[in-house]
C-alpha cells in the first residue's frame, strides 16, 4: 500500500459513501472497500480504468477538470483526492466540485515550500526533483505546484474548514518530526481533511 | 488474442432452438393487463453451465437482431450479429460461460409476435397483436431461464434496445442480475430518436401494400415502406466520418457521374442494398411494434418509484458508449449513469473512442473489447 494511501485511508469511517478522483488504478479504492467503504473512482487514463475494472473497482472514466456533472450534490461522505491536485488544469474548480459532491474531502500534495526543493531551486538554479515530484520540467504532469500556505489560502477561499492536517515526508508516510508550527518549511507534502 | 489468452475462435455452427413458454392456461400477461398466449420463444445457448450456475450470461438483442447472437448456421461466412464478442476466447468466452440468447417477444424471427397466428382467429396478428413495453419483454427472458432451470445469472449485456432490457431488468426484479452491461443503451429515447421513429412507421403505414397490417394473406407486403424504414435508420447507425470514409462521394461503378435521379452515389446504392436485404429477414409488423416498444421506455420517469426500486438494486454495471454513436449519444449513457449513481448503485462507465457510430457496439473495436473481458473476466472470479 502507498504510505499516503495509509494516512488517508485512517481518516476514513467504516462504512463511508467514497469517491477518490484521479483513482489510478484503484487500489486505495480497492482498500477502502475491503475495510466497508461503498467505493467509486474517478480516473481519466485507459489503464487505471482497466486495472480497475480488474480489481472489480467501480469508476467513471472522466477529465475531473471538466467538472463532476454526473455526480449529484452532497451525495458522497468523503471525496478523496490523493497526489492529483498539482497535475489539474483548474484546481479551483475541482475543489469547488469536491465541496459540492461531499460533505467532507481529503487531499493531498506534494508541498512546494519543502526546505530541500527550496535549496535545490536556490543553490542549482534549476527545476527541483523530489521522491513526491520526480519528473524533470518538461516532462512533469505536475502543472499546478502549491505550498501548504498556497494550498490553505485556496480551501479557506472555497470555503472549506481544515478539521485536520497531517504532514508528510519525502517517502509519503506520517511526518512525526515537524511541528505543525514549521510544516510549510519541513513537511515534504500534506493530508487536508477538510469539512464545508 | 482473447480474454483468456487463447486465441479466439469461432463457435462454428449452433441451431435454434424453440419452446412454447405461455399457453392458453398460464398466459403471458402484459403491462397492459392483455394476456397473450401461446408465445413460443426462439433460442439459442452456447458454453457450458457449471454447477451451481454461477457463469450464465443472458444476451439481450436489439431493435432488429435474433437468437443467432454467435456462432453460424451453416455458412461461416454470416455468422451471428454479435460474433465479434461472443466465443471460445472472445469477451464474453464460451469456454468459460454458458451463454443463452433469445429473440425477443415481438420478433420475427422464431418468438411470437405480430406474423404470428392468433389463435382467436387463425390468422397472423397483424395490428390486432397486444401493444407491450420492455418490461414484457424482460418477463419472457426470465420464462426462458426459468424454463432452463437457471435460478441465478451471472450478466445480462446488451446493446441499444438490449441494453434497455438489461436496465429493466435489474430495474424490475433488483437481486436476480448480478451484472448489468449496457451498451449504447438509453434510459429515455430523445424526441429526435422518436421522430426517427416516427418517420421509419409512416413509410411503412403509408405504404399501399401495408392493408392495415393485414399483409399476410395478399401475397405483397409494405416491402417499399419497410426498405425506407431501414435506410434511414441505417444512416442513424453509422458516423459521419464512417461515412465519409466508406463512400464518401464516390460514384457506384465507374468515375464520373451519370447525372440522373436513379442511384448513383455509392452510399445510395449501400443503402439500397440494406433495404433490400432487410426485407427478407424482417416483417414490418414487428419493426413497427419494437420501434413503439422503445418510444415509450422511460425508465427513470417517476423520481419516487427510483428512489424505492434502485435501492433494491443489487446489480453492478458497467455502462459503455461511443464517442461517434449520434443515434444514443454519450448524454444517453450519462444520464443512466448519473441515477444509477446518485442511488447508490455501483457503476463503471467508459466513453469508448470508434469511429464506427452506434453500429460500434456490433464491431472489433479493441479497447470496447478489453472493457467487456476485463469486466466479465472479473465478474466470473468473483463469483467463483
Amino acid at each position: 500500500m502507498r504510505a499516503d494511501h495509509d494516512v488517508i485511508a485512517s481518516l476514513v469511517p467504516v462504512g463511508s459513501r467514497v469517491l477518490d478522483l484521479g483513482c489510478g488504478d484503484g487500489s486505495l479504492l480497492e482498500e477502502l472497500i475491503r475495510r466497508g467503504a461503498d467505493g467509486l473512482g474517478v480516473e481519466i487514463s485507459d489503464e487505471g480504468v482497466i486495472a480497475c475494472l480488474q480489481r472489480g473497482v467501480p469508476v467513471l472514466q472522466d477529465d475531473i477538470d471538466k467538472g463532476l456533472d454526473d455526480l449529484e450534490d452532497d451525495s458522497f461522505d468523503i471525496v478523496i483526492m490523493s497526489l492529483t491536485l498539482q497535475a489539474v488544469h483548474h484546481p479551483a474548480l475541482v475543489l469547488r466540485e469536491m465541496h459540492r459532491v461531499g460533505r467532507k474531502s481529503i487531499i493531498s500534495f506534494p508541498n512546494f515550500a519543502h526546505w530541500r526543493l527550496r535549496t535545490q531551486l536556490a543553490a542549482s538554479g534549476r527545476m527541483p526533483v523530489s521522491p513526491l515530484l520526480p519528473y524533470t520540467w518538461y516532462e512533469t504532469p505536475n502543472i499546478r505546484l502549491c505550498s501548504i500556505k498556497d494550498f490553505e489560502a485556496l480551501a479557506h477561499a472555497e470555503g472549506f474548514t481544515v478539521e485536520d492536517r497531517i504532514l508528510l515526508d519525502e517517502g509519503g508516510r506520517r511526518e512525526g518530526a515537524v511541528t505543525q508550527r514549521a510544516a510549510n518549511l519541513l513537511a515534504a507534502g500534506a493530508v487536508y481533511l477538510l469539512s464545508r | 488474442m482473447g480474454a483468456s489468452g487463447t486465441p479466439a475462435r469461432s463457435l462454428g455452427f449452433v441451431e435454434t432452438q424453440r419452446v412454447v413458454l405461455f399457453t392458453e392456461d398460464n398466459p403471458l400477461v402484459l403491462d397492459s393487463g392483455e394476456a397473450l398466449a401461446p408465445v413460443e420463444v426462439a433460442y439459442e445457448t452456447y458454453g457450458e453451465r457449471t454447477e451451481g450456475d454461477n457463469n450464465v450470461v443472458v444476451i439481450c438483442h436489439a431493435l432488429t437482431g435474433d437468437a443467432n447472437a454467435a456462432g453460424h448456421h451453416g455458412d461461416p461466412t454470416h455468422p451471428g450479429w454479435w460474433d465479434t464478442l461472443i466465443g471460445p476466447g472472445k469477451p464474453v468466452d464460451t469456454d468459460r460461460l454458458f451463454v443463452v440468447s433469445s429473440n425477443l417477444l415481438g420478433g420475427c424471427q422464431g418468438t411470437t409476435g405480430p406474423s404470428s397466428i392468433d389463435p382467436a382467429t387463425g390468422t397472423p396478428y397483424g395490428l390486432q397483436f397486444p401493444l407491450f413495453t420492455v418490461s414484457d419483454l424482460v418477463k419472457v427472458q426470465r420464462a426462458l431461464l426459468a424454463h432452463l432451470g437457471i435460478k441465478h445469472v451471472l450478466a445480462a449485456v446488451g446493446g441499444s434496445l438490449g441494453g434497455m432490457q438489461v436496465l429493466q431488468w435489474a430495474f424490475d426484479y433488483p437481486d436476480e442480475l448480478e451484472h448489468g452491461v449496457v451498451v449504447c443503451a438509453t434510459s429515455r429515447l430523445s424526441a429526435q430518436n422518436i421522430a426517427f421513429s416516427a418517420v421509419a412507421r409512416a413509410a411503412i403505414m403509408n405504404d399501399p401494400d401495408f392493408a392495415d397490417g393485414d399483409y399476410y394473406a395478399t401475397g405483397k407486403g409494405p416491402d417499399h415502406g419497410l426498405s425506407v424504414a431501414r435506410m434511414m435508420a441505417h444512416i442513424t447507425y453509422l458516423s459521419e466520418e464512417s461515412m465519409r470514409q466508406k463512400f464518401g462521394r464516390r460514384i457506384q461503378d465507374r468515375e464520373e457521374p451519370r447525372f440522373e435521379l436513379g442511384v448513383d452515389f455509392q452510399v445510395e446504392s449501400y443503402l439500397q442494398h440494406q433495404g433490400k436485404v432487410f426485407l427478407d429477414r424482417f416483417d414490418a409488423n414487428s419493426y413497427l411494434y419494437l420501434t413503439r416498444v422503445m418510444d415509450y421506455f422511460d425508465l427513470f420517469a417517476d423520481a419516487e418509484v427510483v428512489r424505492i426500486q434502485l435501492a433494491k438494486v443489487k446489480t453492478k454495471f458497467l455502462v459503455l458508449s461511443f464517442d461517434t454513436d449520434w443515434r444514443f449519444d454519450t448524454s444517453h449513457s450519462r444520464g443512466i449513469v448519473r441515477t444509477l449513481t446518485a442511488h447508490r448503485v455501483p457503476v463503471t462507465f467508459r466513453e469508448i473512442s470508434s469511429p464506427h457510430g452506434h453500429d460500434s457496439f456490433l464491431l472489433e473495436v479493441p479497447e470496447y473489447h478489453k472493457t467487456v473481458a476485463a469486466y466479465v473476466d472479473r465478474a466470473l472470479e468473483e463469483a467463483n
